[in-house]
């Protein structure tokens, strides 16, 4: 494939959509999938055709259109119309509304915070473009990226405009994305390879399933620049077997892909070719860790090893491994599109551009929401969230996952990046966001973390082992009124140990959640402990 | 003739292979030389500086998985493992401290929590590296709850038995069996505190068709876990000669 060919693709495609008067957009992503957004849009399209509509009137299914609390959606364009909770039944009346004023009743303003407070860039073609066509997303900009980088732009060059650029992993750790590739560029071998790390397993954590379902050719880009920058003509998609739909939109991907010259061999009639594979992942949270990757597609147990050395010099089946995740390689495309300038100017001093987060928990706008780094927690509750479901108050904000902690309501001003969240004794991780309100117990919550570390603990190591199922059986006498005196010394003590001395950043960040509850919400562990109730009423023992 | 000028480097690698570079570091205050690429463990035990470990054992390959052999190096923000840790050039390594110790009888004392370790009545009382340990570490006695999930004894072999109560899960018995042998018996299944050592796919191992009977495994194991039957407990001593045996052969082999 050449450029021309692409810009007609683009050009055609483009025509094709102006062509209508009105074009539906229904979002099937997962979320709205699970109540049966297909069926409407099948209606949509029998509505259409009973009324002879089809050359006015185009039916799409979209990628996640973002506020998955108000699921199924439906998007009328050009008029900026979004419904919320439609059902199958609605189409007819939604139909008849298409000449004139919105359809009150399900209608949804997009003036709201929710909206109008969000920046798109990793999520700008979701609710645009449909996931399964290679067109839409080639009339979206697509693939110019790469074509500018293995055609315009040596492999130093796309290294240093991303490092220019500021961006910073999106897994979690905030590592700098540039210093990562230009690592695995200068290590010494014939063979490389690039992965990309889509195994999300955080508790409350959709948003790399929700990208590689809405958008999956912008993280196909990004890795195959990425291949080009570092020296790779391999990549693999490590992917969880639980996203089942990100799974099918993701190799039909690579599929068009493929059959339209843009993964293969001589790509753009360069001497550069990539191809991807996807590998399936069981679900076991460990093997989000690099190294229990890399074990994992060599077909091995998925068992994380000592680092160093690290993926950049010893990785999949020994050769130099760049491992980035889905969010990561999704906002590549958009740097070398925009600029690294461009990127720089978004975020805060040490955090450039924006993050995805999960909203999820107890706020009225629970969805995916993209916000620029620097973002204030009360802003992403109170505007982008709506507020505290039932007029409840805030209690505290998880983030981070199980690796994570808890955000009391006295850091509401925080503005949330990498640094400042790792200052209140959290951290970013790959961007779930839970809120809590004040029926939360917060002993309930460490306990909650910590069970989930302890079952998805791989068992190599004794402190990650036995340590977290130590720590899981003294939360939970406290949470059934059985704490004794000596059990916050015995916690505290567990927890440094662990964090100090496992194998693993699964068990070196296990404890984080019940060290950041114990810093915060201590006076509720002794509660339970002293006084033998649960303050907020929430455990077994509030029961 | 005339004969080029003489280059020592030449004399001294005709094949023109050169030695691994020297470097020097200190351990617990100590000067030591290494050779590049081995490891603070290797160093140390050369130059007589105990550290504890459970799940290395020289001759198969590396886990870090104990977490016993921690040590400090100045410089690194965590503590890092022995076993696998490469020596650096002026690196300064402290094996011994009193953080270090605290962590190591601490690890004991989860190890012992974790199964049934009660030594007086296991056949490995008194030949066991686990009980050697607590006792130079000075473990008295574990302030956590004993956990003792449900582990069963299959004694279906022939000429060995497996008590899952002793097991470590250190993976002795399974590298030696897959890089030694090369029969890949032993295997791990289940997560966290639910992992078990497995023979083929979880059959009973008198059942196994892939294990060769040859022991080996049973010889690697630190504790009383794996054992011969029909001996007594002062008999139960596990094979020291076997393991010099194990390097020879895996030399060999790689």
């Amino acid at each position: 494939m050449m450029l021309d060919e692409i810009n007609e693709i683009a050009q055609r495609q483009r025509e094709k959509e102006t062509g209508f008067r009105h074009r539906i957009n229904v979002c099937i992503a997962a979320g709205c999938l699970s109540s049966r957004s297909d069926d409407i849009v099948a209606a949509f399209e029998e509505e259409i055709a009973r009324r002879g509509l089809e050359k006015s009137c185009r039916v799409k299914g979209v990628g996640c259109l973002g506020l998955c609390a108000g699921g199924p959606l439906v998007a009328v364009e050009p008029a900026g119309i979004l419904y919320r909770g439609v059902a199958a039944d609605d189409v007819g009346e939604i139909v008849d509304a298409l000449p004139g004023s919105p359809l009150a009743r399900l209608h949804c303003p997009r003036e709201t915070p929710f909206f109008q407070r969000q920046q798109k860039i990793v999520l700008e073609n979701c609710g645009w473009i449909d996931p399964t066509a290679i067109e839409d997303y080639i009339a979206a900009d697509g693939y110019q990226a790469m074509h500018t980088a293995l055609t315009r732009m040596t492999p130093e060059e796309v290294t240093r405009e991303v490092s220019r650029s500021g961006l910073r992993g999106r897994g979690g750790a905030g590592y700098p994305t540039g210093l990562k590739w230009s690592t695995v560029a200068k290590a010494e071998s014939a063979t490389k390879f690039v992965v990309c790390n889509a195994d999300e397993g955080d508790p409350g954590a959709f948003m790399d399933r929700s990208v590689l379902e809405s958008d999956p050719h912008r993280v196909i880009e990004g890795m195959v620049i990425a291949g080009w920058a570092v020296g790779a003509s391999r990549g693999f998609i490590y992917l969880r077997a639980e996203y089942p739909l990100a799974v099918k939109r993701v190799k039909a991907a690579i599929a068009a892909a493929e059959r339209s010259g843009l993964l293969g061999g001589s790509l753009f009639h360069t001497p550069f070719g990539f191809d991807i594979k996807v590998r399936l992942g069981a679900g076991a949270f460990v093997c989000g860790e690099e190294t229990a990757l890399i074990a994992s597609i060599e077909g091995r147990l998925g068992r994380p090893r000592p680092r160093p050395p690290y993926p950049a010099e010893h990785g999949l089946w020994g050769a130099p491994t760049l491992i980035n995740n889905v969010e990561t390689f999704a906002n590549i495309p958009p740097i070398l599109r925009n600029g690294s300038g461009w990127f720089a100017g978004i975020g805060t001093e040490k955090s450039k551009g924006t993050k995805v987060f999960a909203l999820a928990g107890r706020v009225r706008n629970t969805g995916l929401i993209e916000v620029p780094m620097g973002t204030t927690l009360r802003d992403i509750v109170y505007a982008i969230g709506g507020g505290i479901r039932e007029d409840r108050t805030f209690k505290a904000a998880q983030t981070g996952g199980p690796s994570g902690g808890c955000i009391p309501e006295e850091h509401l001003d925080l503005p949330i990046d990498y640094d400042s969240l790792v200052e209140v004794g959290s951290i970013m991780g790959s961007g779930g966001m839970i809120i809590m309100d004040e029926t939360a117990c917060m002993v309930d919550v460490a306990k909650f973390f910590m069970g989930f570390c302890c079952a998805e603990s791989c068992g190599a190591c004794v402190p990650c082992r036995v340590g977290t199922t130590q720590l899981h059986r003294l939360l939970e006498r406290i949470t059934a009124g059985h704490g004794t005196a000596g059990d916050l010394a015995r916690i505290e003590d567990l927890c440094d140990l662990v964090q100090n001395t496992s194998l693993c950043g699964l068990g070196q960040t296990a404890p984080n959640p019940v060290v950041s509850t114990l810093r915060y919400f201590r006076d509720e562990y002794e509660a339970h402990i002293q006084e033998g109730r649960c303050p907020a009423g929430a455990c077994k023992l509030g029961q | 003739m005339a004969h080029p000028p003489f280059d020592p480097r030449h004399a001294a690698h005709p094949t023109g292979s050169r030695p691994a570079p020297i470097l020097t570091l200190k351990i617990d205050g100590q000067d030591v030389g290494a050779r590049s690429g081995d490891t603070i463990l290797t160093v140390a035990r050369e130059n007589d500086i105990h550290i504890p470990t459970l799940c290395h054992l020289e001759g198969l390959s590396t886990l870090g998985a104990c977490r016993l052999c921690l040590v400090e190096v100045a410089g690194a923000n965590r503590l890092l493992p022995a076993c696998v840790t490469a020596v650096r050039e002026g690196m300064a390594v402290t094996t011994r401290s009193e953080r270090l110790q605290t962590y190591r009888r601490k690890l004991l004392e989860l190890f012992f929590s974790e199964r049934n370790h009660v030594c007086a009545v296991c056949v490995s009382n008194g030949h066991c590296e686990l009980q050697d340990l607590a006792d130079t570490l000075g473990m008295t006695h574990v302030r956590y709850d004993y956990l003792y999930p449900p582990a069963a004894i299959d004694a279906s072999h022939p000429r060995f038995s497996v008590d899952h109560n002793r097991c470590i899960l250190c993976l002795r018995c399974l590298r030696a069996c897959e890089e030694i042998e090369g029969a890949h018996t032993w295997d791990v299944m289940g997560r966290g505190i639910d992992c078990r050592v497995i023979t083929d796919l979880n059959q009973p191992w008198g059942e196994s068709e892939s294990c060769t009977g040859c022991g080996k495994c049973v010889q690697v194991c630190p504790t009383g876990a794996l054992t011969e039957k029909g001996r007594a407990v002062a008999e139960m001593v596990k094979n020291k000669e076997f393991l010099p045996y194990l390097r020879i052969m895996r030399r060999r082999t790689f």
